[in-house]
């Protein structure tokens, strides 16, 4: 069992023709991910590695091909028109890819995604993955294995590092969540933990923050209230320059605010197992869980 | 991305925003004419340096105040002639200041009373937000801090924009009256149909001023702008100043490195932002620390990662060097080979510790191991830190 992504996920990558979401079209497929149509358009009537249909707009690929989740590979200028497609064509869940979209955009996408009961996961994320049933993103399979721990991170590579050293103990994932590092995301720490709490087959949690804003701390308020799961935690950047924004448009300590100390005080007081580094994220999840 | 104040004071005037007129130069010559242009009266002579504190900053050679008050031509010309050129240190430039290389002079205004106003994107809300305090002049954080009830906010949405029963709204909260009520809700809707219209990050005005015969003006501008939006804005993009950014932040941004100089002696390369902000952590965490933040991404070229080593070398502080690739999508021995090509095209002679995981993990550390260069090789990022750590100690 997983969140939000299982076998019978139908997925249309917005994109599918350009350079990156081809690649990765074509990794997920090989992951066993049901990617059932490609939309780019004016290239309509295509066939994506020789068989997926590429659609001119998103409602042809939902109507025909049965797409009911999104992934958005479309280059920075045009995603939040993507995302808009998605909403209006009825998708349920966008996983949005694209780094770089404009944070003015990002408000309207939010406020328009706000009116409906789609799900955004991202932008500026890898995306999410249930190992061993469907991968919609960019992260390496084969670092993840199928079992019940829920992992939800800001960061891509710093994902895949604490899924490594997870597997390595010999433990699986239900599903990890890329929430990514814009300012303005679709799903937040707090909406992605509230779903492995509730999700039977998660039996323990990590959480990766990084620097920047407040809602790592809003998570911590939400554990400290309803998770009885065990959750393990790590914040990157606490030795990064204030007012300075590190790699991630989110990932800046601005007027005092977002600090790492903040956020590891609030994890530690919603009784979360803190790593002290990047390295001891498995070993924290595994003194959180009792194994 | 960050513009100068008298930038910033062209856009307002674009945008009908009123502020003491004012003209900027960078050189000598043109000191007299900026002066001569403006009314009778006190003359402001500003530093054009991005860092905030410029008011009770000091120069270098003693010269205190980034920011005076003259009462005279003569006076204005003496205090521009001590700035220009000089370095300015305040408690956001760091020890080494910065140079000024642009002197603004304003006319002086006469206050009234000092407002704070700003608008900024609300990560909270996803929306921007108007914050306006009756108290002007003063950190906007101390403020928060001790009276709270003192700051106003008005959240907008994005869809629609700031309407003005809003605008209305902050000038009354404010305390202001009557027509000069007005004068004030037109400032903050004209401010935020600039930051709208320019993808601003975050407009501040403090102080924005009431003036005794009604008037309501800006009289510090400081605004920045969203990297991201900048691809449509070719007008703010003419505001870059290459003076204001470290050299090497400048070379990385050519490759589309994202690189950050920062104090230590440890160098660091890595794939992903977050692991790069945890592997600086790691090495503090062993008791190093690190000498820059550079993230080459997630589909890094062999040119890129030469690129990267050649900028994070040619800083001097430089003693030692930390590669930590996870690798996805972005397979390991690719990175071996880059590496090895930037080791030699570099002429390497700094201690260089390599930490490589994931795809294609054993080609990548076979690579290595027979390139005949110096490296040690580490099996985890606590290890990695560890050693370099260690052999840049022992050095």
């Amino acid at each position: 069992m997983s969140v939000l992504v299982n076998k019978d996920t139908r997925v249309v990558f917005t994109g599918i023709t350009g350079k990156s979401g081809g690649f990765h079209a074509k990794q997920c497929m090989e992951y066993g991910t049901q990617v059932v149509a490609g939309v780019t358009p004016g290239k309509g009537g295509q066939l994506f590695e020789g068989s997926v249909p590429v659609f001119n707009t998103v409602t042809d690929s939902v109507e025909q091909a049965g797409a009911n989740t999104a992934c958005v590979f479309v280059p920075p200028p045009f995603a939040a028109d993507s995302i808009l497609e998605c909403l209006d064509a009825g998708i349920e869940l966008i996983i949005a890819i694209t780094e770089g979209i404009p944070v003015n955009d990002m408000a309207k996408v939010k406020k328009k995604l706000l009116q409906t009961n789609a799900r955004l996961i991202g932008p500026n994320c890898p995306g999410v993955i249930t190992p061993g049933e469907c991968k919609i993103g960019i992260m390496p399979g084969y670092i993840h294995k199928p079992g019940t721990v829920g992992i939800v991170s800001r960061s891509g590579t710093l994902t895949y590092e604490a899924v490594w050293q997870v597997t390595s103990l010999g433990y699986g994932q239900s599903t990890c969540i890329g929430i990514g590092g814009d300012p303005i995301n679709g799903t937040n720490h707090t909406d992605a933990i509230k779903l492995f709490n509730e999700d039977p087959d998660t039996e323990a949690i990590v959480m990766i923050g990084e620097i920047g804003g407040d809602a790592e701390e809003n998570a911590c308020a939400y554990i400290k209230e309803h998770v009885k799961k065990p959750v393990a935690g790590f914040i990157a950047g606490t030795t990064a320059p204030p007012g300075r924004r590190m790699g991630h448009a989110g990932a800046i300590v601005s007027g005092g605010s977002g600090t790492a100390e903040a956020k590891i005080a609030a994890m530690e007081a919603a009784g979360v197992v803190v790593a002290k580094t990047p390295s001891d994220m498995g070993t924290a999840l595994l003194e959180a869980w009792g194994k | 991305m960050n513009i100068h104040e008298y930038q910033a004071k062209q856009l307002f005037e674009k945008y009908g925003i009123p502020c003491p007129k004012g003209h900027a130069t960078d050189s000598k010559e043109e000191f007299e004419s900026c002066i001569d242009r403006l009314g009778d009266g006190l003359i402001v002579v500003k530093s054009q340096i991005h860092a905030g504190g410029r008011g009770k900053g000091t120069f270098t050679d003693g010269f205190q105040g980034g920011v005076k008050l003259a009462k005279s031509k003569e006076e204005a010309l003496d205090f521009a002639n001590r700035m220009l050129n000089n370095t300015l240190v305040t408690i956001q430039t760091g020890p080494a200041g910065r140079e000024v290389q642009t002197v603004y002079f304003t006319e002086g205004a006469d206050i009234d009373k000092e407002y704070y106003l700003a608008i900024l994107m609300d990560r909270a809300t996803s929306a921007p937000v108007v914050v306006a305090s009756t108290e002007g002049g003063v950190e906007i954080e101390k403020v928060a801090e001790e009276t709270p009830e003192k700051i106003f906010k008005a959240f907008v949405d994005p869809t629609i924009g700031l309407q003005p029963h809003q605008a209305r709204n902050v000038a009354f909260k404010l305390g202001f009256e009557g027509k000069q009520a007005g004068e004030c809700a037109k400032l903050i809707f004209n401010l935020y149909k600039m930051f709208w219209d320019k993808d601003a990050d975050m407009v501040e005005v403090n102080p924005m001023i009431s003036t005794p015969e009604g008037g309501v003006m800006a009289l510090d501008a400081k605004v920045s702008f969203d990297s991201n939006a900048l691809y449509r804005h070719k007008d703010i993009m003419a505001y870059r100043d290459l003076n204001e950014e470290d050299p090497k932040e400048i070379e990385a941004s050519k490759y589309d490195l994202n690189y950050i100089a920062l104090d230590g002696n440890i160098a660091c390369l890595v794939n992903g932002a977050g692991l790069a902000m945890a592997t600086m952590d790691i090495i503090n965490h062993c008791g190093g620390e690190a000498a820059n933040f550079l993230d080459v991404g997630g589909g890094a070229t062999a040119e890129q990662v030469t690129a990267a080593f050649k900028i994070i070398l040619s800083d001097p502080k430089v003693e030692g060097i930390l590669v930590n690739i996870f690798g996805g999508i972005m397979q390991c021995d690719v990175i071996a080979q880059g590496v090895i090509e930037a080791a030699k095209a570099v002429e390497l002679d700094k201690p260089l510790v390599v930490r490589l995981e994931g795809t294609n993990v054993n080609e990548g550390k076979k690579l290595l191991a027979d390139s005949g260069i110096e490296i040690t090789s580490a099996d985890s990022l606590a290890d990695a830190a560890q050693k370099i750590v260690d052999i840049v100690a022992k050095n």
